[in-house]
């Protein structure tokens, strides 16, 4: 059941023909009452209110948050308020320090749970199993707990308060490497490889002739929640990042003045999320996909 | 003559290459998570035997169990530790059965299914510090959108961040907001994993659709279901920015009286507002601690559960 690998499987979901002729009732999944799309509509109408409430402030003036009955709908003042936000912090920087680290996590973590993930699914050594295993079963260490030892080593290195201190321990994840063996385990065939083999290749060659090629559809997928993750990574970055903040940051501090002007903190909001919902718009079908995916196999 | 040295040198060299590959392959991420995931959290076990101040020039002394000694008669701890199970439990439960009905709603056939997909995912996708502010805005007392609702409805303001029980629901709806269209997904997809012959059959014997439900939806879900348990625990357990940001200010006390304070959230004060490094990796080990004993007794009930089903 994925959507990259063959898509016509998706369409499995959708029922088949002579299922439609059967009897009223019968035939699954059922077809949608009225109360179904309605209960719906209000569970995605909840999901998508806060976004539109930060937009609703966002361009409205600075006394139209404490209307009552609050205001519904948006303004004209948008852009004087995000003028606003950059001209009272650092923003610029932040946004910016945020691309670059989310940027090169992105293509590392690929690259490398593309190659390791060829490995797993594809090359035949001592220890694979366990390996995997032990790869997998990292996800469930909390490391947010190892923050202060992982300070210490940052401050040893020199990395406090360079985006190195965020960028490196991000570069490969064990979510990344699973994601690839599960793919590449079924979008490369045997005899490909063994093709090249025998035509010479070596073992590289393979990964960056055949494998990484074939690769291009889930890598997509994984390079756009890699991205994702890292630009809405907080915890670490506030720590270990006081002086040269990434957007999360620069929002949270925007955010914890003694008193908070909520127009220019939540255009702030604004403004960090709009990356990340450009991605979902454009390709928020392929990230559904990946999450039921990984589901099905979890 | 050379050429057959030459043949063997590149068979040696072909060998190295198959057998020592897929090693190379996979080194760079157990390195990482070695150096960065591993180290660090068995480290924090060694600081948290020692008197280690960061002002000190990160001077330390060995203390043996006195951190462990002083935080069990802790009171800030134990109430932190309290909070901790309280926002859990409130922003799980209603969580995962509020995914498990959105699944059940998406498991029909739709119009427009993918953009109901991405709705339901949306809030998953917006950053927590993003998804806190504007929560916060609207938990607001004076001018809340939450309060003013209330008001209509003729419940007087509520001041959300002063009180446990207002703070610990509004910070468990921001949690549970951010992750119930995640769950409801996981559970969407191994709901179209259940063979449709059971429901007909159920259908036949005149099983009403909310039966259908609860006696062969559920049960067939039940993995599915203790997985995600699993996975809420561990990610529950550790909640540090949503209370962080809740209060409104840079303060890592969780409220005038820690009433919102989590034990992520107390570590992280103690080790980075106190510089109490040695202190701080003690409340770490013991969260993880904690985090294992959860964790393990869902696992075991994971096991009891699939042995009774066979």
């Amino acid at each position: 059941m994925t959507v990259l690998a063959d898509p016509p499987s998706t369409r499995a979901e959708t029922p088949a023909p002579q299922s439609r002729a059967r009897r009223r009732g019968f035939g699954y999944p059922r077809r949608a009452s009225v109360w179904t799309y309605a209960a719906l509509l209000a569970v995605v109408a909840g999901s998508v209110f806060p976004l539109y409430w930060s937009l609703v402030v966002s361009s409205q003036t600075s006394d139209a948050v404490a209307q009552v009955p609050p205001v519904l709908i948006p303004g004209g003042h948008l852009f004087d308020n995000i003028a606003r936000v950059f001209d009272s912090t650092d923003f610029a920087e932040a946004l910016l320090n945020s691309f670059i680290v989310s940027g090169s996590v992105t293509i590392s973590v690929v690259f490398f749970s593309t190659l390791a993930g060829f490995a797993f699914a594809k090359l035949r050594f001592r220890g694979r199993k366990v390996l995997l295993v032990v790869a997998i079963g990292t996800s469930v260490v909390p490391q947010q707990l190892g923050i202060i030892p992982l300070y210490l080593l940052m401050a040893e290195l020199g990395w406090t308060d360079r985006l190195a201190a965020v960028i490196v321990p991000g570069l490969v994840t064990a979510f990344g490497v699973f994601f690839m063996t599960q793919y590449l385990g079924r979008a490369v065939p045997d005899e490909l490889l063994e093709a090249g083999r025998i035509d010479g290749c070596s073992t590289f060659g393979l990964f960056w002739h055949v494998v990484l090629p074939a690769a291009r559809p889930a890598a997509a997928v994984l390079g756009l929640f890699t991205f994702m993750q890292a630009w809405n990574d907080f915890f670490w970055p506030l720590v270990v990042l006081q002086d040269n903040a990434t957007v999360q940051v620069a929002l949270s501090s925007l955010a914890s003045g003694y008193t908070t002007d909520y127009t220019l903190t939540l255009t702030g909001t604004l403004l960090a999320t709009v990356p990340i919902l450009v991605i979902f718009m454009v390709l928020g079908r392929q990230i559904v996909g990946g999450i039921m995916q990984g589901a099905i196999k979890g | 003559m050379a050429i057959p040295a030459l043949t063997a040198r590149r068979a040696r060299l072909n060998r190295l290459d198959t057998k020592g590959s897929p090693y190379l392959y996979v080194l760079p991420f157990f390195v990482l998570f070695g150096a960065f995931g591993l180290f660090p959290l068995i480290y924090t076990g060694y600081v948290s035997f020692n008197d280690w101040n960061l002002l000190d020039a990160g001077s330390h002394e060995w203390v043996g169990l006195a951190n462990y000694r002083e935080l069990v008669r802790d009171p800030y701890f134990w109430n932190a530790l309290g909070n901790t199970l309280s926002i859990w439990v409130l922003s799980t439960v209603p969580q995962l059965l509020a995914a498990l009905w959105i699944a059940h709603l998406l498991n029909h056939k739709l119009r427009a299914r993918t953009s109901l997909r991405m709705g339901v995912l949306l809030p998953n996708i917006t950053s927590i510090v993003a998804v806190t502010i504007v929560f916060t805005q609207l938990f607001g007392r004076d001018f809340g959108m939450v309060n003013w609702l209330l008001g209509v409805v003729g419940i007087g303001p509520i001041d959300w961040q002063a009180d446990t029980w207002s703070s610990h629901l509004a910070i468990s709806i921001i949690v549970a907001w951010r992750w119930t269209g995640y769950n409801a997904l996981i559970y969407l997809a191994s709901m179209q994993a259940v063979p449709h012959d059971l429901y007909e059959a159920a259908e036949l014997d005149g099983a009403s659709s909310a039966q259908q439900f609860w006696k062969i939806t559920v049960p067939m879900l039940r993995p599915t279901i203790i997985f995600t348990a699993v996975i809420s625990t561990i990610g529950g357990l550790q909640i540090i920015a949503e209370p962080l940001l809740f209060a409104g200010s840079s303060t890592p006390t969780g409220g005038s009286d820690r009433q919102f304070q989590t034990a992520a959230l107390f570590m992280y004060e103690q080790g980075f507002r106190e510089f109490r490094f040695g202190y701080a990796s003690a409340i770490a080990w013991t969260l993880c601690l904690v985090i294992a004993v959860f964790a393990i007794a869902n696992y075991l009930i994971t096991r009891r559960i699939a042995n009774d089903e066979e």
